[in-house]
């Protein structure tokens, strides 16, 4: 088939009209995220004290950084579906949930504290944190895949890193709620592991089905 | 490429026609630079328009065409070069005086869209043919195959983006 073939036929495709990627994103995430929803009832459940939790602003607190990173990750994540992009003035935005958990613990050094700062950052259970938001965040990152797919990243793996970031931040706003540990400290250590993982997890997937 | 986008197929088809002699000559010069025979610039160019094709919603109405374009260019040629890279190829410094010596070719014809064409399912085959290779209308093919446009329109395009894939899985 000769180019000018080629260009006929694709001027002939033109009604097909592919939906913006913003679009397929969000419909992918809205369909997976009741499925990690549903995985965090079944498997670990929300923690009993849930209701007396709310009013310690350092539960809270966990709530602002997890989801500061699925948002500034989503953000990021979209921009980056488009050929022409790339991370320059964009990067920033990925700092605002380091800036919130940064915060926290500032303040929390100021206050009294019951337990020493180690005890804190240990917490009581950091395998079950480090192994349940890399599983929740299975099923959001393959609707993040499969959203980011619909557009043409000019680099996949980074894609598929901050693709990682947003399923591990959107995973970690729902295993807040059953995690008992609410030091800053604790969030900042074991959230920040697992995150890693998610995103090393979603580079070495973009890197495969990204490309365009 | 805005009337295009608004759905004026023949403003489209002008952009098209438009743009392939420029991907051409950058596809050509990124061959040279890699040391690569040019004679493979023709898969190149009509790799870089079907993702052109199957990606246009990626493009901002309100941005510059352009990069937008170039970056699509510039991914594709790096995957033709990193895929090329993985086969043997003869030293083109042993051709190269033969090379200066012959007329540059105006167009050399491409085969890998040819050649993944073949694979595709019998239908979408014969609806690409049609329309490609005849110049017949949706409605003309619609009538041949005794389809409905409706279908013969889903058999094109799922033929272009099957196509793609093949393209770069090969």
């Amino acid at each position: 088939m000769d180019t000018d073939q080629l260009i006929r036929t694709l001027a002939a495709d033109n009604a097909q009209r592919a939906l913006p990627v913003g679009i397929i994103l969000l419909l992918a995430l809205m369909a997976a995220t009741p499925v990690s929803t549903a995985m965090l009832l079944l498997g670990l459940g929300i923690r009993p004290d849930i209701m007396v939790a709310m009013r310690n602003p350092f539960f809270d607190l966990k709530f602002v950084v997890t989801m500061a990173l699925a948002i500034s990750a989503a953000t990021v994540s979209l921009h980056l579906s488009r050929p022409e992009a790339s991370l320059h003035g964009w990067g920033w935005l990925l700092v605002a949930p380091i800036v919130v958990v940064a915060g926290g613990i500032a303040s929390e050094m100021m206050l009294p504290q019951r337990l020493p700062m180690l005890a804190r950052l240990v917490g009581h259970n950091s395998m079950v944190c480090m192994s349940a938001i890399p599983v929740l965040s299975l099923p959001i990152l393959a609707a993040a895949m499969i959203g980011l797919r619909h557009g043409a990243p000019a680099r996949p793996a980074l894609a598929g890193a901050i693709a990682g970031l947003l399923s591990a931040g959107a995973a970690a706003t729902l295993y807040a709620s059953h995690c008992t540990d609410d030091s800053p400290l604790f969030v900042a250590t074991w959230y920040t592991i697992a995150t890693g993982m998610v995103a090393g997890l979603g580079a070495l997937i973009g890197q495969r089905v990204l490309r365009y | 490429m805005q009337q295009a986008v608004a759905g004026d197929d023949e403003a489209y088809h002008r952009l098209l026609r438009q743009v392939t002699p420029v991907l051409r000559a950058a596809a050509r010069r990124g061959l040279a630079r890699a040391g690569q025979p040019a004679d493979q610039s023709e898969d190149i160019v009509q790799e870089i328009l079907l993702a052109v094709h199957l990606k246009r919603h990626t493009w901002d109405v309100n941005a510059p065409f352009a990069p937008w374009l170039f970056a699509i260019a510039r991914n594709k040629l790096i995957d033709a070069l990193r895929r090329r890279g993985r086969r043997i190829f003869v030293n083109i410094d042993d051709f190269a005086e033969t090379l200066a010596d012959a007329p540059a070719a105006p167009q050399v014809s491409a085969g890998e869209v040819a050649a993944q064409l073949q694979t595709l399912p019998q239908r979408q085959r014969e609806v690409l043919q049609s329309i490609a290779v005849e110049a017949s209308s949706i409605k003309q093919t619609a009538e041949r195959f005794a389809m409905s446009e409706g279908a013969v329109r889903v058999a094109l395009h799922r033929a272009l983006s099957s196509l793609t894939a093949k393209l770069r899985e090969s």
